[in-house]
């Protein structure tokens, strides 16, 4: 009978990515509640990699092995791991989400006639049923999910959903080298880079004003440059603004784009997406303007005004340049 | 080249959301619909591709009859047919469900590409495509912002985390889910509006058997607004212009930003 929490644990060229110990939180908490072991899986040339996980409370790592899984593809991680459930043969399997394992794990559960609960925030077990509870609508509504089919279940936890710092370490935790076939691989990878440095780094800058979707036209960014220099600060974006064009992606906050902590951040006319909040949830002062009292960057928010963007900032402006006068 | 593109129709991202009796979802009555963002950006890529390369684009699009807006704004974008598969409850069965549904109505067309957006703004599972790709038996790419069909075999550029990059080939067929931004999306002239109205839309409807797979392996039991953890102040109260003014004041005598 199926038992048991194997979690995914994601390195890029040996380097464990640290929401991998927040899916191994995750998983550990879930072993708690539910009473049931939690296996770690590693994916590499050899065991080498595994010994790192191997510090965390776990009944045991698998080190799954193949040449083939050197690099990150889609089809050799998809073999491998299949194996390494059905071998283990899990109640839940349990990864973070990031965009490897978005890349590869639907491909995953898709071998087990099914698809992932994907981008969970939190896990709770009552008895031996598992609530996860995910966001939905871009971060606006929450959704609790539950499946009913067979184990395993695959769900993947956000980024953020728990706390790396919260996985308990162990007395070395055993590990299994476990020899797995890959088949043909048809992606080749090339390596890889970064852009050529950016012209602007916002990492330095104490005030940043950050416009998105509710800006509605490139005219009117010159209103929110206006309030940037009012502040002494500078312009930054959503995602959607450098899509379009209007602003450079280098003024890109987010999961794609920089990642800031300044002094104050005001947020105009942004609805506040997760891919948004992991790129300035750590600002000192965080203000939003929204006309939806819903927004969910209003959650992060110190400072809220709902309404139209277009009345607040040429009120707000006025008032800085006047206190600061 | 023969490319599908699917697209999903989804609630306008603007609207102010209710959650129905039920619980189970939002309040549609009162939502006007478009085409999901990363979508509308995996029919720009395919119609550049067949600038470039030749083909034919197909449309698909699954839901109820007001799909079809969907599907007529990308004819009148220069898409040369569509596929509607067609049904109420389509929008709700689950990503497994969806691919099989999907693989079905274009299994008979071999396309060369199969291009989506990497995630819907509704339920964003992120993952229909990928698994549609392993129904299909294609090798896939997620997070697509570049596409380079002019060798032997298939170029791709990836967003990775944090501004890394990286590229990947791959033979056709395959399955790319294409990022948003990856070019600038063209609107529909009028010339393309007249065009599409005589181009065809064959409708489809699942078999049972796909419809089967819609097994609930994950069932929405209740949906509602996520618990504010952060203690906003909020100013203002209704009137813009007094919350910017009371805001100025804070930043200076209680968070000291100015
Ligand atoms: C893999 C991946 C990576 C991503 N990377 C990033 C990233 O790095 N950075 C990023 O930002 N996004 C990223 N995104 C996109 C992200 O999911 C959201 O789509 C995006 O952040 C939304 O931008 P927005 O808030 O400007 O637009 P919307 O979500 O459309 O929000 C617009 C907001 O403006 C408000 N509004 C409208 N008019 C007014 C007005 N007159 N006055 C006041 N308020 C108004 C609305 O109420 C709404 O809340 C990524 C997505 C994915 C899937």
């Amino acid at each position: 009978m199926s038992n048991g929490i194997l979690v995914f644990a994601e390195h890029r060229a040996g380097a464990f990515n640290k929401t991998s110990f927040e899916a191994i939180a995750a998983a550990q908490q879930l072993g708690t509640s539910l009473q049931q072991p939690v296996t770690a899986v590693v994916l590499f040339t050899d065991d080498s990699l595994a010994r790192e996980v191997a510090a965390y409370n776990v009944a045991k790592v698998i080190s799954a092995e193949n040449p083939s899984l050197a690099e990150y593809t889609p089809d050799a991680y998809t073999d491998a791991m299949e194996q390494v459930v059905r071998a283990t043969d899990p109640q839940y399997v349990i990864m973070p989400h990031t965009y490897l394992v978005r890349d590869y794990a639907p491909k995953l559960s898709a071998r087990f006639g099914k698809g992932v609960i994907s981008d969970c925030i939190r896990a709770n077990a009552s008895g031996d049923r598992v609530t996860f509870s995910r966001r939905i609508f871009l971060g606006k509504i929450d959704a609790d999910v539950v499946s009913d089919g067979e184990p395993p279940v695959f769900a993947t936890f956000q980024s953020g959903a728990y706390r790396a710092e919260q996985a308990e370490k162990g007395s070395g935790a055993q590990i299994e080298s476990m020899p797995v076939e890959v088949g043909e691989v048809r992606m080749q990878p090339e390596p890889a880079f970064q852009e050529v440095k950016q012209a602007v780094d916002l990492t330095k800058t104490d005030v940043i004003v950050a416009i998105g979707r509710g800006i509605k036209s490139q005219e009117n960014i010159a209103l929110a440059q206006g309030l940037a220099d009012a502040l002494g600060g500078d312009l930054a974006a959503s995602r959607p603004i450098c899509d379009a064009g209007w602003l450079p992606i280098d003024r890109q906050i987010g999961s794609s784009g920089q990642t800031v902590a300044p002094k104050l951040y005001v947020a105009l006319g942004i609805s506040g997406a997760i891919q948004h909040l992991v790129g300035m949830k750590n600002a000192g002062t965080i203000v939003a303007v929204n006309k939806d009292p819903e927004a969910p960057i209003f959650d992060i928010a110190d400072y809220g005004i709902v309404g139209d963007l277009f009345e607040v900032v040429p009120v707000l402006t006025e008032e800085i340049k006047r206190l600061k006068g | 080249m023969k490319i599908i593109v699917l697209m999903k129709q989804v609630g306008n991202k603007d609207a102010i959301l209710r959650i129905n009796r039920d619980e189970t979802w939002i309040e549609e009555g009162d939502l006007s619909f478009e085409v999901n963002e990363s979508d509308g950006y995996a029919l720009e890529e395919a119609l550049r591709l067949r600038e470039k390369h030749g083909g034919e684009v197909v449309v698909c699009s699954m839901g109820p009859q007001r799909v079809k807006s969907v599907i007529k704004d990308a004819l009148a974008r220069g898409a040369d047919r569509a596929i509607h598969i067609a049904g109420d409850d389509l929008a709700h069965v689950g990503p497994f469900a969806s691919a099989t549904i999907l693989a079905e109505a274009i299994h008979g067309e071999q396309p060369d590409l199969v291009l989506t957006g990497l995630q819907s703004d509704d339920y964003g599972f992120a993952q229909t495509g990928v698994i549609l790709a392993e129904l299909l038996k294609f090798p896939h790419a997620t997070i697509v912002i570049e596409v380079d069909a002019s060798g032997e075999r298939l170029r791709v550029k990836r967003e990775l985390e944090s501004g890394w990059y990286q590229w990947y080939s791959m033979p056709t067929p395959a399955l790319l889910t294409i990022q948003s931004g990856i070019s600038q999306i063209r609107y529909a002239t009028l010339k393309g509006i007249m065009a599409a109205k005589k181009k065809e839309i064959r409708e489809v409807t699942p078999s049972a058997e796909a419809l089967s797979g819609a097994a609930q392996h994950q069932r929405v039991t209740k949906i509602y607004f996520p618990l504010k953890t952060k203690q906003t102040q909020f100013l203002g109260n209704g009137d813009a212009k007094a919350g910017a003014a009371q805001l100025a004041e804070k930043l200076r005598t209680e968070a000291r930003v100015i």
